[in-house]
């Protein structure tokens, strides 16, 4: 069974809390989908004080939540946002965002690490968002991450997965690490995609939130991270140039 | 009998209006004098769009929405019915199309835009006009209605806010201390003073992070909105509120960068988790809240359902509570 930092995990698929039309249809997408893990932003709610009645909501879920650094450009921010979430939802579990470049809302690689070392020395259990780039992966488990969550495409975008060919050579590079793709999935085919691939789970928000039904999406989603995680348990096929009969021919009239 | 609207924000003044309307005196106490700051309508956009709200909301603020332009018309109101404008900045394009396949409405091409908005001539290149909606200047429609209702013999009292007889409670967020599922959803706004543009009627700005909405309030200022954070913080705005604000407006047209900042605001909407209205009648009062985000849209057909509820004892299909 999938687990991070220990813990066993059942659903494969993460969900955030932003964006949805209210706190019921929120509530909805996480019952259908049956996503055990919630992603919650501290940030800006807290920075104007008082989400507690919004964040009850999110606890009524009754998954386990995930607060994140969203909206954090700096490692000092990010830390100062870690420790306030902790304090707020009891968890020691962080998502790590560190934003280095406002338009594409692309990781700051150094900031990440930085922060990443802060945090893991503090004892928290750091998810840290990044890119396919192997180099800083391997900074980041020396940082005291055991889990990463590179990106698909920039966040909100719902592009997919932009980079197949770096996210594969970081799932072959480390094949023991839990690896979750976070943002940057539209459609239910691309969480397909990435599980097939042998990434470990998804985490997604925008494409949920902003489909015209959110519950509905969210249950698509969680049936193709499903159908893709068994495409990878069972083994697929290679793909061949020449048609191969699945019926022998021999003993049949392929001559008359 | 004379009933007591505890609250004098839109939805008390609604509600007193119509039941003022079938010959039933009622009394409006608040906890400050005259239509003001301390109320979350005060802070409204004013637009009337049933439509356009209906990307998001759910189908009863839509079909509900429908009866405000009429109401607000005949009760002296200034409304101005031009519809509204849906326009994306060129690289958001697939959100007018995201935004066009949910709202009925005309599709335009850069020369209609331009038609029915000259100063936004070659800005854009495809817009949505939304025909039926409509728009009004909420202070001055709190104040106008609240002078009308004076003339027509509403008391209006201030101070304690405590029933004493039977009584609606439209007090908005303030009713937490007893609606417990009622929460707060910060939002902020601006309103701008520029008078090289002539906008005349509201305008919808679409992107993924930082949407906006501009209504003209005439004579050059515009309220620019609005945030919606989980929050029931009714502090004063923050600096990133206005700067995606006044950023996005910057985007809508360049001109506004030589407005004047004449106001920023902010305050807290009163939500229910389905961020629908609600009707609930507790003993002797009657509960009227959780409009949201749609104050002005929502507070005709909120207080007509209430009064066909004490007048005529038809139950308001926003009713989920009834312990009377």
């Amino acid at each position: 069974m999938l687990g991070f930092y220990g813990t066993p995990v059942a659903s494969r698929l993460m969900l955030g809390t932003a964006q949805y039309p209210s706190p019921k249809v929120l509530s909805e997408a996480f019952r259908r989908s049956g996503a055990g893990i919630a992603t919650v932003s501290v940030r800006r709610e807290a920075a104007a004080g008082e989400g507690a009645d919004f964040w009850a909501l999110v606890r009524e879920l009754g998954v386990r939540l995930l607060p994140n650094t969203a909206g954090c450009h700096s490692a000092r921010e990010a830390v100062t946002t870690a420790r306030m979430a902790r304090e707020l939802f009891g968890t020691d579990w962080i998502k790590l965002e560190v934003i280095g470049h406002a338009d594409t809302l692309q990781p700051d690689p150094w900031g990440l690490v930085e922060a990443a070392a802060i945090l893991s020395a503090e004892g928290f259990k750091v998810f840290p968002y990044t890119t396919e780039d192997l180099v800083l992966a391997e900074r980041l488990l020396d940082a005291g991450c055991e889990v990463l969550m590179p990106w698909g495409a920039p966040i909100g975008t719902g592009l997919g997965l932009a980079n197949r060919y770096g996210l594969r050579a970081l799932r072959a590079q480390f094949p023991d690490v839990p690896l979750v793709i976070d943002a940057g999935l539209g459609r239910p085919s691309q969480a397909a995609e990435a599980m097939e691939m042998g990434y470990d789970a998804v985490l997604l928000n925008t494409a949920v939130a902003k489909a015209d039904d959110p519950a509905a999406m969210a249950e698509g989603f969680a049936r193709a991270v499903e159908a893709g995680r068994l495409g990878f348990e069972a083994g697929a096929m290679e793909p061949r140039d020449m048609a191969a009969p699945s019926t022998p021919l021999i003993g049949k009239a392929f001559l008359a | 009998m004379t009933r007591e609207i505890i609250g004098g924000g839109v939805m008390g003044l609604a509600v007193a209006a119509e039941l003022t309307a079938r010959g039933r005196q009622v009394r409006v106490i608040d906890r400050q004098e005259g239509a003001g700051p301390h109320h979350c309508s005060w802070w409204a956009g004013g637009m009337l769009a049933p439509d356009c709200e209906g990307e998001t909301a759910e189908e009863p603020v839509v079909r509900l929405g429908r009866e405000a332009a009429e109401w607000w018309q005949a009760q002296g109101a200034q409304v101005t019915r031009r519809g509204t404008l849906v326009v994306a900045l060129g690289r958001d394009r697939a959100e007018l199309d995201r935004f066009a396949r949910r709202v009925p409405g005309r599709l335009l091409d850069a020369e209609a835009v331009a038609a029915l908005e000259p100063d936004l001539a070659g800005r854009f290149g495809r817009g949505l006009h939304v025909e039926t909606e409509a728009h009004l200047d909420p202070r001055a429609t709190l104040s106008g209605l609240r002078q009308r209702l004076a003339e027509r013999g509403v008391a209006f009292e201030t101070g304690e806010i405590r029933a004493t007889g039977p009584a609606i409670d439209c007090r908005g967020l303030a009713a937490r201390d007893v609606l417990a599922d009622l929460r707060g959803v910060r939002g902020e706004m601006l309103v701008l003073r520029a008078p090289e543009l002539a906008l005349t009627r509201p305008v919808r700005l679409l992107h993924p992070r930082y949407p906006l909405y501009v209504v003209p309030r005439g004579g050059g200022i515009y309220m620019l909105g609005a945030t919606q954070i989980e929050s029931a913080g009714r502090g004063p705005a923050t600096v990133r509120a206005a700067l995606e604000l006044l950023s996005a407006v910057y985007a809508l047209h360049p001109a506004f960068a030589e407005a004047e900042i004449l106001e920023i605001g902010a305050d807290a909407r009163p939500a229910f988790p389905d961020n629908l209205p609600r009707i609930r009648r507790r003993g002797g009062i009657i509960h009227v809240n959780g409009l949201f985000r749609h104050g002005f849209l929502l507070a005709p057909s909120m207080a007509r359902m209430a009064a066909d509820w004490i007048c005529d004892g038809i139950k308001p299909e926003v009713c989920d509570e009834d312990h009377g």
